[in-house]
């Protein structure tokens, strides 16, 4: 089924020998004029693109204090050398985290240092050239941001703050990658990643209510631009329509229900991710946040809660207050912004919601940590909240929960393989390979214990693990949101139980 | 004074002004460059006191690293203990009267100077031996291991092997510091130890040594995780707001 080799899972994780340039053909399509354009970025590359890029770096650096240290700071002693995941699934060492941020290096060192301009052979300093630029294009596409290098560097270099970087000066000359690039585009003109108008969205809303109400005889609403709902949900635009995600949406609508919440979906803001971190943009980034606050204030809403998604999580988490706040319009006694599962945390604490686990007994769950959930962000007050609260909610409606490995959860989570901006057909080849880490480790406990379903609380971690599961012998269907659980365990009120059902139709 | 003494008399000057005002250019830059965003490597510390631990934890005891790889960690954190020792050891060489405590560690000073070379050679041979350490490896890396392992090696010899007059040298440094210029002994290893020491001191500001006040100003781990409560805008980003 792939026109390349699918890496072979491991019992335990295996340190390729090095095989350069494995990976030097894989590169994204290259944005049209029209896509650069809405985001302000040249058509095409510009004529001195030499002196931008050089220029660019170096305006760079004195923006950003992780840029400039991360730079300078690197020993090279190869801590982070078998830490990522594409690395290990593709063997290419330009996929060495330290390998891929000396492509930037290099150049920075060439321009912008005492060594590099006098001595450039003996510190491995290069001019700013096509192939360089090349070379960047492919091996900066091949980063999801995932930032696991980061836990292990002695000195916390993280190498996603150099792709991000690297991403902005090569749309700053003009050559932008099509699939983010095309999204926020997509965002800036209708309101979310899809390009779902706000007419298609009601429909998509109206027949989840259908479905809900058919399974369960309930009416659960998921509202749309409701003016003075207490909580704005902001949730990937895939929760409206792809599988597995739009169970989850269903879990949460579920959830809402239950708590008797007033709570509302946003056209305008019908989009959690935020691409802008992708391509390292702090402007578009801030464009796409300023929409939440923008919904927010339209709809008088209270509360702001974001649906499952990674490094929408974290750039809600992390930087929503930085890019669109302050938020004291909104109600203080709730953290902003809450994320759905502080949410459902909360309430399954205070025994507010009638589950019962054994609807889920079909299933033998594990957990996939999301790379920016786990590193990049929180959840709750105490630090790590961002592994206890998911799995305290799967274990209040599951009976059956396995983790996997030690070192491949937490903070030590591997990527899915499909972040970063990667998650487009154009890159199939590194997603499988990037996967292989994770799925070695799914591999295991579904043999050790008979795990059948992974639960994933990310937008991106659900598409790309639907994609690649059959590439290694899995299902598609094994994918699962968190909230599609509670959602199945959850008791509505008015509910009517299986058995009942059956009498109904007797009668 | 003979000439070489002059030779070294110019150059400690201009190795200690290289080193001191190229540092402090870095840390200058390093603090004046904005943070425009929150990006602690969670879970990260809530509170500045957590982060000061945390900071404490990498520094003295390299705990990412310990984490990441024990071989690296293992030759990597014996030689910067080793490092440390020996560089307190010699403040009795620019001190009068030494301080007590400085007498105090003399004995493990002393020695430490073989786990420094040997803690050097486990990271050479890992630059050498490990494929993908010798692919990220550039020719400077190589040379400043020499250069370290030089100092060492020089350094032990004088301690070991080829004694010199140390009150001889002890009154030259304390004769630069107090600009009361004293002859400096001749001896070839003594003058090969400190022409590496000032090599050291003015590629510090130059080179990877920079990891050495890097490490403070690494966003990822001196920030506070406490973005929802605590709006944190870099000057550059408040100018957006206001266009």
């Amino acid at each position: 089924m792939a026109d390349f080799d699918v890496p072979e899972l491991k019992e335990y994780p295996v340190i390729p020998i090095l095989q350069e340039d494995v990976m030097a053909h894989s590169k994204p399509y290259v944005a049209k004029e029209e896509f650069q354009q809405q985001l302000s970025f040249p058509g095409e590359l510009v004529e001195n693109w030499e002196q931008v890029a050089v220029k660019e770096l170096g305006d760079l650096t004195k923006k950003y204090r992780s840029l400039k240290v991360f730079l300078d700071s690197c020993v090279k002693c190869g801590a982070c050398t078998d830490k990522c995941h594409y690395f290990l699934g593709s063997a290419d060492p330009k996929n060495m985290p330290v390998a891929r941020q000396d492509l930037l290096r290099k150049v920075y060192r060439r321009y912008y240092t005492f060594a590099g301009k006098y001595f450039p052979k003996l510190v491995g300093a290069v001019d700013m050239t096509k192939d360089v630029l090349d070379e960047w294009y492919s091996y900066f596409h091949q980063c999801s941001q995932c930032r696991r290098c980061s836990v292990f560097c002695p000195y916390g270099i993280d190498t996603a703050e150099i792709s991000m970087a690297a991403r902005e000066i090569m749309d700053k000359v003009g050559v932008g990658q099509k699939y983010c690039n095309e999204i926020i585009g997509k965002v800036f003109k209708i309101g979310n990643n899809l390009g779902l108008p706000e007419a298609a969205l009601a429909d998509t809303l109206e027949g989840i209510e259908e479905d809900i109400e058919d399974e369960t005889g309930v009416a659960v609403k998921l509202p749309l631009d409701v003016k003075g709902a207490d909580i704005l949900l902001v949730t990937p635009s895939a929760d409206f329509f792809a599988e597995p995600h739009v169970d989850g949406l269903i879990g949460y609508a579920k959830v809402f229900h239950e708590a008797g919440a007033n709570w509302t979906i946003s056209s305008y803001a019908s989009e959690a991710a935020n691409f802008g971190m992708f391509i390292g943009s702090y402007e578009n980034m801030r464009e796409v946040a300023l929409r939440v606050r923008k919904a927010a204030l339209d709809l008088g809403v209270k509360r702001i809660i974001f649906g499952e998604c990674g490094h929408a999580w974290r750039v809600a988490y992390s930087f929503l207050n930085t890019l669109a706040g302050p938020f004291d319009f909104l109600d203080p006694n709730y953290p902003v912004p809450q994320h759905i599962l502080e949410y459902t945390h909360d309430l399954l604490e205070k025994g507010k919601l009638n589950i019962d686990k054994s609807l889920n007994d079909d299933k033998v769950l594990t957990f996939h940590d999301s790379c920016n959930i786990a590193r990049g962000s929180r959840m709750g007050d105490k630090p790590g909240g961002q592994f206890t609260i998911p799995r305290d909610v799967i274990k209040a409606v599951c009976n059956n929960f396995y983790d996997m490995q030690q070192d491949t959860i937490h903070d030590s989570t591997f990527c899915c393989g499909g972040g970063g901006g990667l998650l487009t057909d154009d890159l199939m080849e590194i997603r499988v390979k990037g996967a292989e880490p994770r799925m070695s480790a799914v591999k295991n406990v579904v043999e050790e214990h008979g795990v059948t379903h992974m639960a994933a609380i990310c937008a991106i971690c659900k598409t790309q693990f639907s994609k690649v599961f059959p590439y290694y012998g899995f299902t598609m269907d094994q994918v699962i949101s968190v909230h599609q659980l509670v959602g199945d365990a959850l008791m509505l009120s008015g509910q009517k139980s299986d058995d009942e059902e059956v009498e109904d139709e007797a009668a | 004074m003979s000439a070489i003494s002059i030779v070294y008399t110019i150059l400690y000057y201009a190795a200690t002004a290289i080193l001191i005002l190229g540092v402090a250019n870095k840390v200058i830059i390093y603090a004046k460059t904005p943070a425009p965003l929150k990006i602690p490597t969670t879970p990260a510390p809530v509170t500045r006191m957590g982060v000061i631990v945390r900071m404490a934890k990498e520094v003295a005891l390299f705990y990412s690293l310990f984490r990441a790889n024990k071989w690296i960690w293992l030759f990597g954190w014996i030689f910067h203990f080793a490092l440390l020792l020996v560089l307190l050891r010699h403040l009795r060489y620019v001190t009068d009267p030494v301080w007590w405590w400085v007498n105090l560690i003399q004995p493990f000073g002393k020695y430490a100077g073989f786990a420094m070379v040997i803690g050097l050679a486990g990271l050479w041979a890992r630059r050498i031996f490990v494929e993908r350490i010798r692919y990220i490896t550039n020719p400077s890396d190589h040379l400043m291991l020499a250069l370290l392992v030089g100092i060492g090696l020089s350094g032990l010899a004088i301690k070991f092997v080829s004694h010199t007059d140390v009150l001889q040298v002890k009154s030259f440094f304390i004769g630069l510091m107090t600009f009361d210029l004293q002859v400096l002994p001749g001896d070839p290893v003594l003058l090969i130890h400190l022409a590496l020491v000032a090599v050291l001191m003015i590629v510090f500001p130059f080179s990877k040594l920079l990891h050495a006040p890097g490490i403070f100003f690494s966003p990822t781990r001196n920030q506070v995780d406490n973005p929802r409560e605590k709006r944190h805008l870099a000057p550059w980003a408040a100018k957006l707001e206001r266009d």
